[in-house]
């Protein structure tokens, strides 16, 4: 029946079923592993327990051991050890697995408690779903079916409180929505270290709000809106937009900086409404950064690429890859690749090739701002180290363009391949860029399309597919949200194309088929392919890469001075 | 039979005339000699006499006063501290705000005395918020102690030293909890914490290990250190030792406090002998025995309790001893010790509306059942006083108020919910007939604005 425990491990008993987990792991969680759900608000599996909503209350016991002799107490009617529950319920979340502890969770009682906790959390509750952002993804509502009685016997009037208050430049509140489960007041303290909220007045009249003078104005602030389990908490960019039901889920990656965040795009009919962290505990835990929440604005800019343009002129892929292929090889050995860090590992691989065939190197163009410390580092390119991993640079990026600058003035390059960087940010002169022809890959239009000879405009992250290795040397996948905007080109066909044209290998520029390439090619690769690559991404082995110098510093599942992460 | 007579220990000097509040007439009449003998003992035999002598806490709960103290976790290095509730915030007593207003060196004595029996070298008195005079008493008497080298770095020239600290409330109920009144003490909302983990004795004051004692508890101790435990432990009655103050409150002839052998006096003399019996032409109706959270009893039901012996015994209201384990056996409780008494006048509705105020205006917020369920309580009964009373609104209040007990992060939630449960529980037929009561006392021009 019980089996033998390993050492850190101790074997408890919810609802009849044994159940084996780390001491200490709480009966929520215990609960989870063998399919029992404990209804819960305030609990949160990332911050401190609080203890406050009573709604994970449960019936607890343990085997009863005679006080003298420290011998178990059987019962004589099961042959088993005796268990002596406590009489008062407890709350599941500040209860620890011990070795023994037996929990019931389908008792009369714990009905009861959960039905009288669902009805005190509705009474001053304004029941306004039908115009609340949280409906269909609100805890109240799937617990008030799942645990409540279905009616209400309050008669009285509600409470009033403020409905709209700005906490913040993206977070409004709802006061009378709030049930003070304090879980946005605990992350504020506990994660984002920006202790601004707090409650004002007592009783059924206590109020969320900022302290005076103060604002919910850190870069996490959105996670406050993720974690309320009600409408309290609303994104002022999402509110009154679209019911999430309606919204397709996509995973995607946050590209902001090297930390790669897991992210879940939110669209419908091809556009993007909102981007929310996703769970990864060895990268983001559940947040991301409010910045990166915004990136999806890009797809729809207005100063998207979405035309083919040669010599200034309207022009078909055909015609604006031959006409790329013409120019290259005539400038053959005097030719750039800039290649970017945001690029996909896959884009990189194929831009890689493209130098390859032109008989050139590459070089990339570095990003760098203030870590954080959380979720944004300092390098803010996402994918430098997947430009190592796919040979495309050797050596880590500058900010400027320097030494290509000086090859253009001494009339060494005649011809360069930029890859959605901008040479003019990059520190070329406009002279300079008059005296090369530029063929440009890219989503937006910049001082590098502008003076570009051949433009052919690409797709942003959330229209396409493809990998990431972020500062752990961690492999990510990101997943197509919404198709291309009219005239967008997928990048892979479009290198792949590009590479054949200067007389380079025929390469897929399908992404699955081009896995197979990388995994052939590229040893660190090798055990993987883009269909199976987890969630949760896959560790590469650094090793090879770990003399940096990397801009990096410490972050949240990051340590620059630990040892490089072997591969799992 | 006459009542017992009044046994004062810890208001021996209460309202005594010429008697002042400094340390100079408090060592005329012997003050600080209790110190002086303490420090020369060993802490762990003064632990050992407040064990013997049953002491039990006079805040409400009730609590081994020893047993407290050898819970505290003394090997975790960190320092230890004791806190004093003085926050007397429970409605019906009045007992503390007298020590400290009239004896505060003998709080004072007491602890200085516990902290040298469980070495603690800072103390805090936490004081209620509406007690300012009290507060200012206290640091006066605190000087002059520490001038007197009786509080402070070096107490009798032993070399122990002790600080007390005097830390005023704002204005909360809440904060008599003891560890809401930790978490205000430490600068934050008195939200209770959760126990487990955070208990007093392991993780409280600054994760440190602490004691807290109500003022008269502490005063107590001073007694035992005179007379010795085991001497202490026959006053009163078996595991109900020592005296305890009674605050009676509402309609008897002679209301006030008065200092008893435990459990040796009963509601009836108490109220009938001690307090002159009810007003003119009145007759006593009901009352609540240790503070408004405790449950009311109603004169005229009766209580069958069994005796140790297997017998049992039937015990009208008028019957009961004042002591903890008799109040808890007939379902209320000690308490902190307020005794207040309802006459004939009272209608019982209203009465709990005054009292559903009280809670629900106290609910600290932090946890759903109490915060939701008192301020409901209270609206149902505030409506029913006001003229939309329905016959079902008393069992509706008796569910809401199951919903509470129990299931709270403290004791608030029994506070709160026991008056609703027994008020409906024992006078449940006149909250079904408030609607007509109120119906015909409008008809007839009787009604009263409450």
């Amino acid at each position: 029946m019980i089996a033998t425990p390993k050492p850190d491990l101790v074997t408890v008993n919810v609802d009849g079923k044994e159940i084996a987990v780390p001491k200490g792991t709480n009966v929520i969680e215990a609960a989870r592993l063998v399919g029992v759900d404990v209804p819960y608000y305030c609990y949160h599996p990332k911050l401190s327990i609080s203890g406050n909503c009573r709604m994970c209350l449960i019936e607890m016991g343990m085997p009863a051991v005679d006080p003298a002799t420290k011998a178990p107490i059987m019962d004589p009617a099961t042959g088993k050890q005796k268990i002596n529950w406590i009489p008062r319920p407890q709350i599941g979340c500040a209860t620890n697995a011990s070795p023994g502890l037996h929990i019931r969770t389908n008792t009369p009682q714990i009905k009861d408690c959960r039905e009288g906790v669902m009805e005190f959390l509705l009474v001053n509750h304004p029941l306004d779903c039908p115009i609340c952002d949280q409906a269909g993804e609100c805890k109240l509502q799937e617990q008030s079916t799942g645990y409540g009685r279905g009616y209400s016997r309050f008669i009285e009037h509600k409470n009033v409180k403020p409905k709209r208050t700005q906490l913040g430049p993206r977070v409004t509140l709802d006061d009378e929505r709030c049930i003070l489960c304090s879980r946005c007041i605990r992350f504020c303290k506990e994660v984002a270290k920006d202790d601004v909220l707090g409650f004002v007045d007592r009783g059924s009249y206590s109020t969320l709000t900022c302290y005076p003078g103060k604002a919910l104005a850190n870069n996490y602030s959105l996670n406050t809106v993720d974690i309320c389990p009600v409408g309290a908490l609303t994104s002022t960019d999402f509110r009154f937009k679209m019911r999430v039901w309606f919204l397709k889920q996509t995973n995607s990656i946050d590209t902001e900086s090297s930390v790669g965040a897991n992210t879940v795009v939110w669209s419908r009919e091809g556009v993007i409404y909102r981007i929310t962290p996703r769970q990864n505990d060895g990268v983001n835990d559940t947040w991301m950064p409010d910045s990166g929440r915004d990136l999806y604005k890009i797809v729809r800019a207005n100063d998207r690429l979405a035309v083919i343009k040669v010599n200034g002129a309207d022009a078909s892929l055909d015609e604006a890859v031959n006409a790329a292929g013409r120019l290259l090889q005539s400038a053959a050995g005097a030719v750039a690749v800039i290649g970017s860090g945001r690029s996909s590992v896959e884009e990189q691989f194929l831009t890689r090739k493209l130098a390859d065939a032109l008989g050139t190197s590459t070089q990339l163009v570095s990003r760098v701002g203030q870590g954080d410390g959380l979720l944004i580092s300092a390098d803010r390119n996402p994918n430098v180290r997947g430009a190592l991993v796919t040979g495309l640079i050797k050596d880590l990026p500058t900010a400027k363009l320097t030494s290509l600058g000086a090859a253009i003035d001494a009339g060494k390059v005649k011809a360069v391949v930029v890859v959605g960087e901008d040479l003019a940010a990059a520190g070329l002169s406009a002279t300079q860029m008059a005296k090369v022809a530029i063929v440009y890959l890219g989503t937006h239009a910049n001082a590098t399309s502008t003076a570009a000879r051949v433009v052919i405009p690409t797709l942003t992250v959330f229209e396409k597919s493809g990998t990431f290795v972020n500062q752990q040397f961690r492999i990510q996948k990101y997943l197509k949200a919404v198709p291309g905007v009219a005239g967008a080109q997928d990048d892979l066909p479009v290198l792949a194309r590009l590479v054949a044209a200067v007389g380079g290998p025929i390469l897929a520029g399908e992404l699955h088929a081009l896995w197979r390439t990388l995994a052939a090619e590229i040893a660190a690769l090798a055990p993987i392919s883009f269909a199976t690559l987890p969630e949760a991404g896959l560790l590469l082995d650094g090793t090879p890469y770990a003399a940096g110098p990397f801009v990096e510093t410490e972050s949240l599942h990051f340590n620059p001075a630990a040892k490089p992460a072997v591969t799992t | 039979m006459p009542a017992p007579q009044q046994r004062r220990i810890i208001f021996r000097h209460i309202d005594e005339p010429g008697y002042t509040n400094d340390l100079a007439c408090y060592v005329r009449h012997g003050g600080y000699e209790m110190l002086k003998k303490a420090v020369a003992m060993a802490p762990a035999a003064l632990i050992e006499e407040v064990k013997k002598s049953g002491l039990r806490g006079r805040g409400g709960a009730g609590f081994p006063c020893g047993v407290k103290w050898s819970l505290v976790d003394r090997k975790s290095g960190k320092p230890i501290y004791l806190v004093v509730n003085a926050d007397e915030s429970e409605p019906g007593t009045f007992k503390d705000r007298y020590i400290i207003h009239q004896d505060p060196h003998q709080l004072i004595e007491g602890i200085m005395i516990s902290s040298f029996a469980n070495n603690v070298k800072q103390a805090y008195i936490y004081i209620r918020g509406e007690m300012p005079h009290g507060a200012r008493i206290l640091e006066k008497a605190i000087a002059e102690a520490r001038a007197a080298n009786l509080v402070g770095p070096n107490i009798l020239g032993t070399g122990y030293g002790c600080e007390i600290y005097v830390h005023r409330g704002a204005g909360a109920y809440i904060c008599g909890e003891e560890t809401g009144l930790i978490e205000s003490l430490e600068g934050k909302r008195p939200y209770p914490r959760i126990k487990p983990p955070y208990f007093p004795a392991v993780l409280g004051l600054y994760q440190c290990p602490t004691i807290v004692n109500n003022v008269e508890t502490l005063c107590h101790v001073k007694h035992i250190v005179e007379m010795g435990g085991d001497a202490y432990a026959k006053i009163g009655t078996p595991n109900n030792t020592g005296t305890r103050i009674l605050c009676v409150s509402g309609h008897v002839q002679k209301p006030g406090y008065y200092e008893y052998e435990v459990g040796t006096i009963t509601l009836g003399e108490l109220l009938n002998e001690v307090c002159g019996g009810p007003l003119p032409g009145r007759k006593f109706k009901a009352v609540i025995p240790g503070g408004s959270s405790a449950k009311i009893l109603r004169f005229g039901e009766t209580f069958t309790l069994k005796n140790k012996d297997g017998s049992s015994r039937t015990l009208t209201v008028e019957d009961i001893p004042m002591d903890f384990d008799t109040l808890a056996a007939c379902g209320t409780m000690g308490g902190s010790g307020g005794v207040i008494v309802m006459d004939d006048s009272v209608n019982m509705v209203e009465a709990l509306a005054n009292i559903n105020a009280f809670y629900a205006h106290e609910s600290c917020g932090q946890c759903t059942p109490c915060r939701e369920g008192s301020l409901w309580m209270k609206k149902i009964t505030t409506r029913m006083v006001h003229d939309h009373a329905r016959t079902e609104d008393g069992a509706l209040l008796k569910s809401v108020a199951d919903q509470i007990a129990g299931r709270t992060i403290c004791a608030f939630g029994e506070a709160c919910s026991w008056p609703t449960q027994s008020f409906v529980a024992k006078f449940g037929d006149e909250f079904r007939a408030y609607p007509e009561t109120k119906k015909a006392a409008k008809s007839a021009g009787t009604l009263e604005l409450v």
